[in-house]
């Protein structure tokens, strides 16, 4: 779209930015929410799972709503990468909307009942660990490629084609880093042993999410010629080396604050950083692709006149939406008072 | 073994199954959010002490029936992809924007404020509470304006030209398609849906109350069956007139549907068109078996005129009609659950004027016998509604048949499975928590002065210690209430 002064924007370009965002915010937010429920399972205690499901309760819902964001944005301003990933990536997808209603109504449901606590609480666990390891998958899934066929516009592979070796990988991949990320912001909101011990499995779960990291990142140029190029040829390499310096950098940092200087905040804020240089390098590995290696994002895109009318919305909306979330995080900031039960 | 149809099939089960168990909890968490905006405002208001009572009491339904609301809406949008890639990648272009609105503008707001709303009155104090329960009401409706928007445009397509080499539907003009013909109908009579499946629902659970206690004892249930028979009565008569509404313009625009809901078959070129009231449809032979019916009603009331002539089904090729039996009966329970709803609230004006609207116990039974009506109609009206576009998705442009995935029955059949064994299990436990929830009934032992318009500031100086309401927050109740 042309601007006055001769200014020329992309919009695609921009959607494409707007709908990583949606993706990352949802990846962190929701991240350490899942993260959190995989790590009920080391918190046996009825009271420190009271507390952990207190510092998330007031905010979960906005979290999830950016993983609504993130597809309904897909949808909107990319129909054609929506209509061929979802049925490419259909089990995973499926299997990860539903540990998300299980994970999702064990926030209510388990204060409804004392019989049946214990199974919710379950609840909570496993949905939270299936929807980290399905996303994980997803993600693995669509960085090895899907299979289309351009002239119908349509999926054009098996059924389980997402299942690889990498996948899997991708998959645990996630589930460590989002327990990294729980463990991280309970160090934020607790206090006492609750906190001790989150700050003792912080940097175990910090030290395997480096492993896959590297070993993702060395997988993922071979997956496809597009990425080994991108990667090792040119300034590729430059930048390779740039954002993985910058990983053990962050990483280094953050260990030191978990335990040296035994930081309460800053490991979660690092442990978010390290999640950006990550996604930087996959929108590096990606980039121009929203189907690798075979749909552009302008291959794509909606016309121009979709684009721009939810480029209105969008500019007017997220501005607000960053503000109420941020207000919503302050009303709630602060430790987690046990005794304060609201249900 | 499985071929193309049979997955098509499914995937149709599976997008009803699933938008079906959705939408009975919107249906009753958008009447819901707005009711205890308006209890939270009279209490704050300084109406009395029992609306706060009632607040926090349906606040804590209002939370689970949201969590399973948000859960099972995630799902559906996912399922528009994973079911009907060829529609999402078609009709992406016109309805991926208001889709993309309805989160920017109304699953934020919803999500956003709920926390404060549930958790946050202590840290926000009251006015900022009663702003963050407002504004998730108006997200509720936010969110139905947006949903309905699409959904109604894919059954009056407006704003849009075909694009001849990719097939897709692309915009020309985002207001005619947004505010297409049939939208400000499907709006309306939704959210008055809501609303009186809201008000039967609290109806009910207050008349159950009555029934329990002796009379008069329980203030929080008088107040709550009171307020819920004044929405019956005013409410009830308007949605059965917008529902004519709305039928004369599904008429303009989709004939054959309305066939289907009148059963139909035959032409009548001289009006005197029969109401029938009952008969089984009969695809096959084209005719309406065992039909008993009004003559001239159906004229009377699609026409306005007797003896206008009214096409029959037999003026539509075969292949272009919907399923009559479904049709026919879905609507007839709406239809019918709409009339007695108009029947409770005039039978309710007549116990008011009476004296005996906290007494009358057989009004009572007949109100927690029709608590989940709201429910089983919004139900009935959607079937009819969907089932009466088949053969199209897009209404005159695309079929359902061209607009599915490229999806394996098998596949299709296993997830089948597994949503309805989940959804049976969760929304099934979920239910069961909200009755028993409902089956306590909202803190008594108060003294009739709640009922009184007494300000707060007063009546709250030296609670009483039947004052002191057992509630989440406690004795807290009477410093806020300043
Ligand atoms: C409490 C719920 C409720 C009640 C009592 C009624 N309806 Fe309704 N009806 C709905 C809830 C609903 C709904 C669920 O909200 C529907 C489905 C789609 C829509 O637009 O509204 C609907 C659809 C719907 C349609 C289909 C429109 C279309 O498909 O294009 C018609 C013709 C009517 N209604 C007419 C009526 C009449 C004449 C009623 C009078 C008794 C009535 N409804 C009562
Ligand atoms: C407002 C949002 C809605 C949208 C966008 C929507 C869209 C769709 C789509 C895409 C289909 C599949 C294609 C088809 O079979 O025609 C469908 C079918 C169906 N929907 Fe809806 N729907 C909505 C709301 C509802 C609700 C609330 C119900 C509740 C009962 C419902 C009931 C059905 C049924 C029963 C079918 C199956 C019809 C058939 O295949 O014979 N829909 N709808
Ligand atoms: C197929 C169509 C539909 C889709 C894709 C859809 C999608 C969603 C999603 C993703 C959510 C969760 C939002 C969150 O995270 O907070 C949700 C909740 C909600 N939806 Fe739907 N929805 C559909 C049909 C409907 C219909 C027909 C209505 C009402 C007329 C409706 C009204 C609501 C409301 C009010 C909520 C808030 C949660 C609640 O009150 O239970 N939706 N929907």
């Amino acid at each position: 779209m042309e601007f006055g002064l001769g200014v020329n924007v992309d919009l695609t370009v921009v959607w494409a930015f707007l709908i990583a965002f949606a993706v990352f915010a949802y990846v962190v937010l929701d991240g350490f929410d899942l993260g959190l429920g995989m790590l009920f399972a080391v918190a046996p205690e009825k009271r420190d799972r009271d507390v952990m499901m207190n510092s998330v309760a007031p905010v979960w819902d906005g979290n999830e709503t950016w993983l609504v964001l993130g597809g309904g944005g897909l949808f909107a301003a990319f129909p054609l990468a929506y209509a061929l990933v979802l049925p490419a990536l259909y089990a995973p997808i499926i299997a990860m909307l539903l540990a998300l209603i299980f994970r999702g109504v064990a926030f209510e449901f388990r204060w409804r009942t004392e019989r049946w606590r214990g199974v919710w609480d379950f609840a909570f666990i496993s949905g939270s660990a299936m929807a980290s390891f399905s996303q994980g998958v997803a993600l693995g899934a669509l960085l090895q490629g899907i299979d289309v066929d351009m002239t119908t516009r349509s999926y054009a592979g098996g059924w389980f084609d997402w299942l690889t070796p990498f996948s899997v990988v991708t998959g645990i991949a996630v589930m460590t880093g989002y327990c990294l990320l729980g463990a991280t912001w309970l160090v934020m909101k607790t206090e006492g042993d609750l906190q001790d011990r989150m700050r003792r499995l912080a940097w175990p779960f910090g030290l395997v999410t480096l492993g896959f990291i590297g070993i993702v990142s060395l997988w993922t140029p071979f997956l496809q010629d597009g990425y080994y190029n991108r990667w090792f040829t040119g300034w590729g390499i430059v930048l390779a080396v740039f954002v993985g310096a910058a990983v053990l950098f962050v990483a280094w940092r953050m260990f030191n604050s978990l335990t040296v200087h035994r930081h309460e905040y800053r490991p979660f804020l690092q442990a978010i950083t390290l999640f950006a240089l990550c996604f930087v390098g996959l929108g590096i590995a990606m980039w121009p692709y929203v189907v690798p290696v075979e749909v552009t994002i302008w291959d794509a895109a909606a016309p121009e006149k979709s684009q721009v009318f939810m480029l209105i919305g969008a500019v007017v909306l997220i501005p607000l939406i960053l503000g109420y979330t941020a207000y919503a995080y302050w009303i709630f900031r602060g430790k987690i008072d046990p005794d304060a039960g609201y249900h | 073994m499985f071929d193309h149809a049979d997955a098509v099939l499914l995937a149709r089960i599976q997008f009803a199954f699933t938008v079906s168990f959705h939408f009975l909890f919107p249906a009753f968490t958008i009447g819901l959010a707005s009711y205890l905006a308006v209890l939270n405002g009279l209490w704050l208001a300084g109406y009395g002490q029992v609306y706060r009572v009632l607040f926090d009491y349906w606040k804590k339904i209002f939370a689970l029936v949201f969590a399973m609301g948000v859960v099972s809406g995630i799902v559906m949008s996912y399922q528009f992809g994973t079911n009907w890639s060829v529609f999402s990648d078609k009709a992406g272009p016109v309805i991926g924007a208001p889709m993309a609105y309805e989160v920017l503008s109304a699953f934020f707001l919803e999500a956003g404020f709920l926390g404060i709303m549930l958790f946050g009155r202590e840290r926000v104090g009251n006015a900022l509470h009663m702003v963050a329960t407002a504004v998730v009401a108006v997200g509720t409706l936010l969110s139905a304006f947006w949903i309905l928007s699409v959904n109604s445009w894919m059954h009056t397509p407006a704003g849009f030209t075909i694009d001849a080499v990719t097939g897709q539907f692309m915009p020309t003009n985002f207001w005619e398609s947004i505010f297409n013909p049939s939208f400000p109908y499907r709006l309306v009579h939704t959210v008055t849906a809501a609303y009186l499946t809201t008000a039967f629902i609290v109806g009910g659970v207050g008349a159950w109350h009555l029934l329990r206690h002796t009379a008069g004892d329980n203030p929080g249930a008088r107040r709550m069956f009171s307020m819920a028979m004044w929405m019956a009565a005013i409410v009830a008569p308007i949605q059965v007139f917008i529902g004519d509404l709305h039928g004369l313009n599904t008429m303009e625009h989709q004939p054959q549907k309305v066939m289907a809901m009148e059963g139909h078959y035959e032409s009548h070129p001289d009006g005197w068109a029969p109401l029938y009231l009952f008969g089984i449809p009969n695809d096959e032979e084209q005719r309406l078996d065992y039909a008993f019916g009004i003559p001239g009603l159906s004229s009377l009331i699609l026409n306005h005129s007797l003896t206008a002539p009214l096409a029959g089904l037999d003026t539509i090729p075969d292949d272009e009609q919907p399923p009559v039996g479904i049709v026919f009966w879905s609507f007839r329970i709406m239809v019918g659950l709409g009339l007695l709803m108009v029947a409770v609230g005039g039978w309710s004006l007549v116990a008011r004027w009476r004296g005996t609207l906290f007494t009358s116990r057989p009004l009572h039974r007949f109100a927690v016998v029709m608590g989940p009506s709201g429910l089983v109609a919004v139900l009935a009206g959607w079937v009819t509604t969907e089932v009466g576009r088949q053969p199209y998705t897009i209404w005159g442009h695309l079929r359902t048949a061209d607009s599915a995935a490229p999806l394996d029955a098998s596949a299709v059949g296993v997830s089948l499975m597994a949503f309805v064994i989940v959804y049976f299990i969760v929304f099934g436990a979920g239910t069961f928590y909200v009755l028993r929830l409902m089956a306590k009934a909202p803190i008594t032992g108060g003294p009739d002065d709640w009922e009184t318009r007494a300000p707060i500031r007063t009546a709250g100086i030296a609670p009483g210690p039947a004052q002191g309401t057992p509630t989440d927050h406690g004795p807290r109740i009477e410093e806020e209430a300043r």
